[in-house]
C-alpha cells in the first residue's frame, strides 16, 4: 500500500501544491483571520494538542462512543434483519414501522437523548446506534434474500434444526454482506458521535471543534479536521484489509487477491 | 407384494406448477443395493423427480415411500450429490469442514469427526487437500469432495443429479469408477439422474427413460452386465453395444 501510494507520486502533486501555494500566500500577506491558517501552523498546533495529550483524549472519546454505539446497533440491527428476513408474520408487521421510523434523521433524537440520559457517553451511543442500527437490519434482510437457495437445500438434507441452520449456513453465507453494512455503518458512526458532540455533548473531537472555533483558534479547528479524515481513512484501510483476509478465499483461487 | 422391501417406490407420482404438468403418473420400484439411472432430454422432469425423492418437493398426486414409508421432508439416510458443486458446497469452509458439516447435523462428538472426516477424505483421493477451500480446487476435486460429504451421511439411499455434468471426459471416467467402487462397499441404493445414455448404461442396474411434456416412463430395462465394470471392456461388451444402439433409436422415438 505504501509503495502503491510512492509510486503514485502524482496524485501527491496537487495537494502538496496546494498547501505550499496555501503557505507562500499566508506569508505574503499576514492577516489575522478567524476561519483560515497557514499549513505551518496547523501543523503546529496539531503537533501541540497531540503532545499535550488532548487530542487523544478527545479522540478516545469520540471513538468509545462510536464503537459502542455500532457494536449496539450492528447487534440489534442483525437480530431485526434475520428476524423480518426469516419470518413471514416478522415482515409484514415490521414494514409500516420501518418505513415511518427508518426517515427520522438520527440527529433529531439528540435532545431526547440529552432529556433522557444527560450528558455524557450513553447519550452519545445510544443516537449513533439508533443511526447504525438501520443499514445493519436493511443489509442483513437484503443478504438473507440472496443466498443461494442450493445451500438452504444442503441444510435441509443434512437435517439442520433452524438454529443451527442459522448458524452453521445462513450467517456465514450472509458474512461478506454483513461485512459490507459494517463498513458503512463505521463511517456512519464516526460523523453522528462527531456531529453529536458538536451540537450538544460536551466531549470527544467535535467539542474540540467547537472550542477551537469560539476561543477563534482557527490552526487548532482544522487541525482537527485533517485529523478526523485521517482517522476515517485508516479504519476503512484496516476494515478494506480485514475483509480481504476473511473473504478472499470464497472467490475461486482466493488468496492472491492482496491489496 | 411386500412394499417395504423397496428401497425407493413411487406410485403414480404426478407434478404440476399451476396449469403446468411436470411429470404424470409415474411408477417406479427400486429395490436396496440397486443401482438406477434415469435418463431423459432436459425438461423430462428428472430432477424434478429425484428432489421429489429428496423430500425437498411434495408430489401433487401419488405417493413416494422410501422402505416403504412416506416421504414428507429430507431425511439423514438420504444423501444428494447435486451437479453444481460449486453452489452446493459452502464455500468458507476448508474441505476438511465440508465433509464435517453432515456429521455436525448429525450430531456425532466432536471427539470422533476427524478420524471419520479424514478416512472419507482418503477415499474420495483428496486425503492431501483438507486444508484447501472448494475455490480452491478443480471441478473433479470439488464433486469428490461433495461425494465424500453425502458419504459421511452414511446414507442407504444416494440421489446423484447429472453429477458428472459438467466435468471433463477423463474427469468424469474416473469418478464414475470410483462412484461404483463406493457405492458397492457399502450397498448403497443409487438413484442417478443422466442425459448420457452410455453412462447410464455403463453405470446402472437399470436405466429408466423418461419421456417429455409430461414426464413419464417412456422405457425401463435391465443392464445384465457383469461387474466390477470396466472402461475399456464393458464399453466394448456386445451386450453393451445392443443396448446403446436399443437405448439411442428409443430415445430418438421419444423425440421425434
Amino acid at each position: 500500500m505504501t509503495a502503491a501510494l510512492a509510486r503514485s507520486w502524482r496524485g501527491w502533486l496537487f495537494p502538496v501544491a496546494v498547501l505550499a501555494a496555501a503557505e507562500l500566500w499566508f506569508a505574503f500577506n499576514p492577516i489575522l483571520s478567524d476561519t483560515l491558517a497557514p499549513p505551518s501552523k496547523i501543523a503546529r498546533d496539531g503537533l501541540a494538542m497531540l503532545f499535550d495529550g488532548s487530542l487523544l483524549k478527545a479522540t478516545g472519546q469520540t471513538l468509545v462512543s462510536a464503537a459502542a454505539g455500532l457494536l449496539i446497533g450492528m447487534v440489534a440491527g442483525t437480530a431485526a434483519g434475520f428476524a423480518i428476513g426469516l419470518i413471514r408474520t416478522a415482515e409484514r408487521t415490521a414494514a409500516w414501522v420501518v418505513e415511518l421510523l427508518r426517515p427520522i434523521p438520527s440527529v433529531a433524537l439528540i435532545p431526547l437523548a440529552l432529556l433522557t440520559f444527560g450528558y455524557g457517553y450513553r447519550m452519545e451511543y445510544s443516537v449513533v446506534s439508533w443511526a447504525t442500527f438501520w443499514p445493519f437490519l436493511i443489509l442483513t434482510h437484503n443478504a438473507l434474500r440472496q443466498i443461494d437457495v442450493r445451500l438452504i437445500e444442503v441444510s435441509r438434507l443434512m437435517g439442520f434444526g433452524p438454529l443451527k441452520r442459522i448458524w452453521k449456513i445462513m450467517l456465514p453465507a450472509a458474512a461478506p454482506r454483513l461485512f459490507t453494512a459494517l463498513r458503512l455503518s463505521v463511517g456512519l458512526a464516526l460523523v453522528v458521535a462527531v456531529t453529536v458532540e458538536i451540537a450538544a455533548n460536551p466531549q470527544g473531537l467535535g467539542l474540540g471543534l467547537m472550542r477551537s472555533q469560539e476561543e477563534l483558534q482557527p490552526g487548532r479547528m482544522l487541525a482537527y479536521l485533517i485529523w478526523l479524515g485521517v482517522l476515517g481513512w485508516a479504519i476503512n484501510y484496516f476494515l478494506l484489509l480485514f475483509e480481504i483476509r476473511l473473504f478472499a478465499h470464497r472467490t475461486p483461487h482466493g488468496g492472491s487477491t492482496a491489496p | 407384494m411386500t412394499a417395504a422391501r423397496n428401497a425407493i417406490e413411487l406410485k403414480e407420482v404426478s407434478l404440476s406448477f399451476g396449469s403446468n404438468q411436470i411429470l404424470t403418473g409415474i411408477d417406479m420400484r427400486v429395490e436396496p443395493g440397486e443401482f438406477i439411472c434415469v435418463i431423459g432430454a432436459s425438461g423430462s422432469g428428472k430432477t424434478t423427480l429425484l428432489r421429489m425423492i429428496a423430500g425437498l418437493l411434495t408430489p401433487t398426486s401419488g405417493a413416494v415411500l422410501l422402505h416403504g414409508k412416506p416421504v414428507r421432508s429430507p431425511s439423514r439416510r438420504v444423501a444428494v450429490v447435486f451437479q453444481d458443486y460449486g453452489r452446493a458446497l459452502l464455500p468458507w469452509r476448508r474441505a476438511y469442514a465440508n465433509v464435517s458439516l453432515p456429521l455436525e447435523a448429525g450430531g456425532m462428538p466432536a471427539s470422533q469427526r476427524p478420524a471419520r472426516i479424514r478416512e472419507l477424505l482418503a477415499k474420495v483421493g483428496l486425503g492431501n487437500h483438507e486444508d484447501k477451500f472448494p475455490g480452491q480446487l478443480s471441478g473433479g476435486m470439488q464433486q469428490r469432495l461433495q461425494i465424500a460429504r453425502a458419504l459421511a451421511q452414511e446414507p442407504d439411499t444416494l440421489l446423484m443429479d447429472e453429477p458428472f455434468g459438467a466435468l471433463d471426459a477423463m474427469t468424469r471416467q474416473t469418478l464414475q469408477d470410483e462412484v461404483l467402487r463406493l457405492v458397492s462397499e457399502r450397498k448403497t441404493t443409487v438413484f442417478f439422474v443422466t442425459h448420457d445414455i452410455e453412462e447410464a448404461l455403463y453405470l446402472g442396474d437399470r436405466v429408466v427413460a423418461l419421456d417429455s411434456n409430461p414426464g413419464r416412463v417412456a422405457y425401463d430395462i435391465k443392464v445384465p452386465l457383469p461387474r466390477p465394470r470396466d472402461q475399456l471392456t464393458t464399453r466394448e461388451h456386445p451386450e453393451f453395444l445392443r443396448l446403446r444402439r436399443e437405448m439411442f433409436e428409443i430415445m430418438n422415438k421419444i423425440h421425434a
